[in-house]
């Protein structure tokens, strides 16, 4: 842990023509937390989480990564080279959709290679055995490395999607909506691989969920938002155990009566 | 002994003596003259100007002539002589709105200033073969009304009068029109570059990228606004006189489809227009323009690219007939070399996976006996 | 032409008008400067179809001098049809002298080989080149493989190879093998077989590279770095042939495989026929040589 927070966002708003995507969020990331953002659909969640990750650009505000040597940087003020070289070293995307994150005409293996070979590595064998570890730590057999993820179920290729993103040492990792399209049994253990390589590695994370199951799993703090802006947050057990905003009030009782 | 076969400078100039005396045919039957064929097969030729992107009837024939009848061919012979000739200059913009009409039909009103001409056009003739053509009797003049001087203006300028259409296009200030000719294509590209290119397209192509927009994949809702065929005159600005000099005049078909449109986040709730503008007298060609200029506008409106005549760069990469054919036929190439690199990497592999499933049979055979 | 002449068509010097041979000789410059990058350039309509070396033809009827001594090669061999279609074209149009003996040629143009002899310094050869991104068939958007290489995205390239190792126990693309250039960019040596690859790397001569379709011109000025991507443990290796060629005995150099009859009669032989016929005239013989080496036409000199 560090005295300083690793992502800074300050009145981050983006709007479409005169439509709200979000409104004035602003908020201070940790290192090693995770911070769940819930609300419904059209709340402006993944608008926000796309603003943070440089797949959108705001329309105001600011966010400031603090880099490895420690100095915070402005991420709407990088070239789009600085972007996308922090995008495949030190942030991870996790999407709902498997199939938009990974490749799905080449092997397990070089899924997870590519972002080693992408920063440089030249030996096979090493990069193989890489991609053998981290299959095995999102528990997929290796001997499944040479096979494409179209032949993998749901919950293999999101397993995959992960060890792809965490190959590489990511200090912070952007998830949208990891466990949806998911069976519940299929959730549940991703869930806990989740939990588990979050905490062995310290990973700081933002995930966008309309699960409270999962925030309340996974994430130490919550953000719950509404129409593009933020409603209430704060530790996630108390936002949970006592929501003070009406819509978290809401949004809190119609999950515990299914 | 070493026979392999190569094609020497003697077989080149054998099969191009062959294609000559194919050419000619029957030495019996009178050579096609130029004339003839600019007179009676007008539409080819005037097809072949138009993606030959090159506008002389005579030199259209000519290529029509010796591509024996073959349009494609024909288009690259002309392109490929239109290519290494200097520019003196551009001329103005034409103005369609003065246009000298012979035909001009508008589908979204019955009648308009102008009225509709129905000209020259195949529309509502029955297709049945005719035998007089083929025993060459005598035609009789038509009849025309003596030329009268009554404007015609354009449809999208009486649907401007309401703000209900979108208006020309406006660049911006300082653009100049690009010239696909002279300067490489980038994507994305403007629409002047764009048009252009659409212009020299193949008429298949378009065609069939025209319709796929009528039958779902990626519709935009068209009615022709106009198709107007004419002459337009041709004015170049010269640096040293006060006013631009005529340079004569050209044969066009334009058309502009009207598009609805319910409005996104990017534009109010309008017509829109796709446009089409080709040398010599295509209306086939020109609405197949305009339907995929209107489909390429997607981006522009804010819609949603869901179809290939959508995408820019697919259309514009795969519309230009002279590209494709060469890449196409370039296959007849030798290409022995790379062929022999891959036999020997299969015969490698092949080689492997034999001796592998042979050690696997073996293995088998030692278990079962044991 | 020849029997009516008229003044319906004309044509200048080397095809091309002067303008258009500017403007190539400053894509030309540019790619010089900076090795492996795609220049685009404005390609013009050839007298010969798209993907048949439209793009070579373009480099060098902008280069191309009275002086110089043309030698174009296609699969390596001089007398193929479209080797001998593009060198009539050019004593056709430029009047200019034409050879069959690399040593002697001042411009060589060629698709999918770079002859045996070692180029020169002075010497430039020309590539005809078809698809010249090599990231075109891992990305096929052009606006896409532009932005990889402005940011030096590779990562892509050496997945491809990944692929290859972990399906086939070995790098299985055999021609048109992607090379880096000065540690920069990617690039594309055209259909040559990976045999050649070696050749590029800091040659005396100057490479030039046309694709007239796809509207690009790259270069590598003499004695740059080109070298074949591969991994540390899988390193870049050439073809090697078993056997030497049947006509003139030469090892090291790429063979053909030419067929004898229809029950899998084969022999190899130099797929550089004038490497081949300068080695059977200096007393050189294959096993399956004929006894006199055939006396072929060199070089012409203009008429």
């Amino acid at each position: 842990m560090s005295d300083e927070p690793l992502l800074r966002v300050s009145a981050l708003s983006k709007f479409y023509g005169s439509r709200i995507g979000c409104e004035s969020v602003s908020f201070d990331l940790w290192p090693g937390e995770v911070l769940a953002v819930v609300g419904e659909s059209g709340s402006g969640k993944t608008t926000l989480l796309n603003c943070l990750s440089t797949r959108l650009l705001p329309s105001s505000g600011t966010a400031s990564y603090r880099m490895r040597d420690g100095q915070f940087r402005e991420l709407y003020r990088m070239s789009e080279a600085e972007r996308r070289f922090l995008m495949r070293t030190d942030w991870g995307f996790v999407h709902q959709n498997p199939a938009d994150g990974l490749r799905m005409t080449v092997s397990a293996g070089a899924n997870v290679g590519e972002r080693l070979m992408a920063v440089g590595d030249r030996h096979y064998g090493k990069i193989r055995a890489t991609a053998v570890d981290w299959l095995s730590r999102v528990e997929i057999d290796d001997d499944r490395i040479d096979d494409e993820p179209r032949a993998f179920s749901g919950g293999m290729r999101q397993r995959l999607q992960i060890a792809r993103n965490l190959v590489t040492g990511p200090r912070l990792v952007f998830m949208d909506e990891p466990t949806g399209g998911l069976d519940v049994s299929v959730q549940a253990r991703l869930l806990d691989l989740l939990r588990g390589l979050v905490t062995d590695l310290g990973l700081a994370a933002i995930v966008v969920t309309h699960d409270l199951a999962v925030a309340r799993l996974l994430s130490q703090r919550m953000m719950v938002m509404k129409d593009g802006r933020v409603v209430e947050s704060g530790l996630t057990d108390r936002v949970l155990d006592d929501p003070r905003a009406p819509y978290t009030q809401l949004l809190v009782s119609s999950i515990l009566q299914v | 002994m070493y026979v392999a076969v190569k094609g020497g400078e003697a077989a080149i100039a054998n099969a191009h003596a062959l294609l000559a005396d194919r050419r000619r045919g029957d030495r019996s039957v009178p050579a096609l003259r130029l004339d003839q064929i600019v007179e009676q097969l007008a539409l080819g030729v005037d097809r072949v100007m138009s993606e030959g992107s090159l506008y002389d009837r005579e030199l259209a024939a000519l290529a029509i002539v010796q591509a024996r009848g073959d349009m494609i061919e024909a288009i690259f012979l002309v392109r490929a002589y239109r290519t290494t000739l200097p520019r003196f200059g551009y001329t103005r913009a034409i103005d369609t709105g003065a246009m000298l009409v012979e035909r001009r039909v508008s589908a979204t009103y019955k009648d308009l200033p102008g009225g509709q001409l129905l000209g020259p056009t195949f529309d509502y003739t029955h297709r049945l073969l005719d035998p007089e053509l083929a025993a060459g009797g005598d035609v009789a003049e038509p009849l025309q009304r003596a030329s009268e001087a009554e404007a015609m203006p354009r449809v999208s300028a009486i649907l401007a009068c309401e703000g209900l259409i979108e208006p020309d296009g406006d660049m911006p200030q300082d653009h100049v029109p690009g010239d696909i000719t002279r300067e490489p294509l980038e994507f994305p590209m403007a629409r002047d570059i764009r048009l252009q290119a659409l212009s020299r397209g193949d008429e298949g192509f378009l065609l069939a990228l025209g319709y796929s927009t009528q039958r779902g994949y990626a519709r935009n809702h068209p009615f022709v606004g106009e198709v107007r065929i004419g002459e337009v005159e041709l004015e170049l600005d010269v640096p040293e006189l006060p006013f631009a000099v005529p340079l004569g005049s050209a044969r066009v078909t334009e058309c502009q489809m009207v598009n609805q449109f319910k409005g996104s986040a990017k534009a109010p709730p309008q017509f829109t227009r796709g446009y089409g503008l080709v040398f010599g007298q295509s209306e086939r060609k020109a609405m197949a323009m305009a339907l995929c200029d209107r489909a390429l506008r997607a981006t522009e409106f804010g819609e949603d690219v869901v179809a290939a005549a959508q995408d820019e760069e697919f259309v514009i990469s795969h519309s230009d007939n002279v590209q494709a054919t060469g890449f196409v036929e370039h296959l007849k190439l030798p290409h022995y070399v790379d062929f022999q690199a891959e036999l020997d990497l299969v015969r490698r592999m092949r080689a492997e996976h034999d001796a592998r499933e042979n050690a696997g049979k073996a293995v088998e055979k030692r278990e079962a006996a044991e | 032409m020849t029997a009516q002449p008229t003044d319906i068509a004309t044509y200048n010097f080397a095809y091309l008008d002067e303008q258009t041979k500017r403007m190539i000789r400053r894509a030309i410059l540019k790619g010089i400067a900076i090795p492996g990058y795609q220049v685009p350039f404005a390609s013009r309509e050839m007298p010969m179809p798209y993907g048949w070396g439209t793009g070579g033809v373009q480099v060098t009827a902008s280069i191309i001098g009275p002086d110089d001594v043309l030698k174009v090669i296609d699969q390596g061999a001089d007398d193929t049809t479209n080797a001998v279609s593009i060198r009539a074209f050019f004593k056709k149009v430029a009047n200019v002298a034409v050879t069959t003996e690399t040593a002697k040629a001042t411009i060589i143009q060629t698709r999918h080989r770079i002859p045996e002899h070692p180029l020169t310094a002075g010497q430039v050869l020309v590539y005809q080149v078809p698809i010249p991104e090599p990231l075109r068939f891992l990305e096929p958007r052009e606006t896409e493989t532009r932005k990889m290489h402005a940011l030096e995205e590779y990562g892509l390239m050496h997945v491809k190879l990944y692929e290859d190792i972990a399906r086939h126990g070995r790098i299985a693309t055999t021609y048109a093998y992607p090379v880096k250039i000065e540690g920069r960019y990617v690039m594309d040596p055209s259909p040559t077989p990976k045999f050649d690859n070696p050749k590029m790397h800091r040659s005396p001569a100057l490479q030039l590279f046309g694709a007239g379709r796809e509207k690009r011109i790259y270069a590598l000025p003499p004695f740059t770095d080109v070298v074949s991507l591969d991994f540390e443990d899988h390193p870049f290796e050439v073809q090697t042939f078993d056997q030497p060629c049947a006509l003139c005995a030469a090892e090291n150099v790429y063979l053909d495989e030419v067929i004898l009859d229809d029950h899998g009669g084969h022999m190899f032989v130099c797929s550089d026929t004038d490497h081949c016929e300068k080695r059977r005239e200096q007393g050189h013989r294959g096993h399956l040589a004929p006894e006199t080496p055939p006396a072929l036409e060199k070089t012409e000199p203009t008429q």
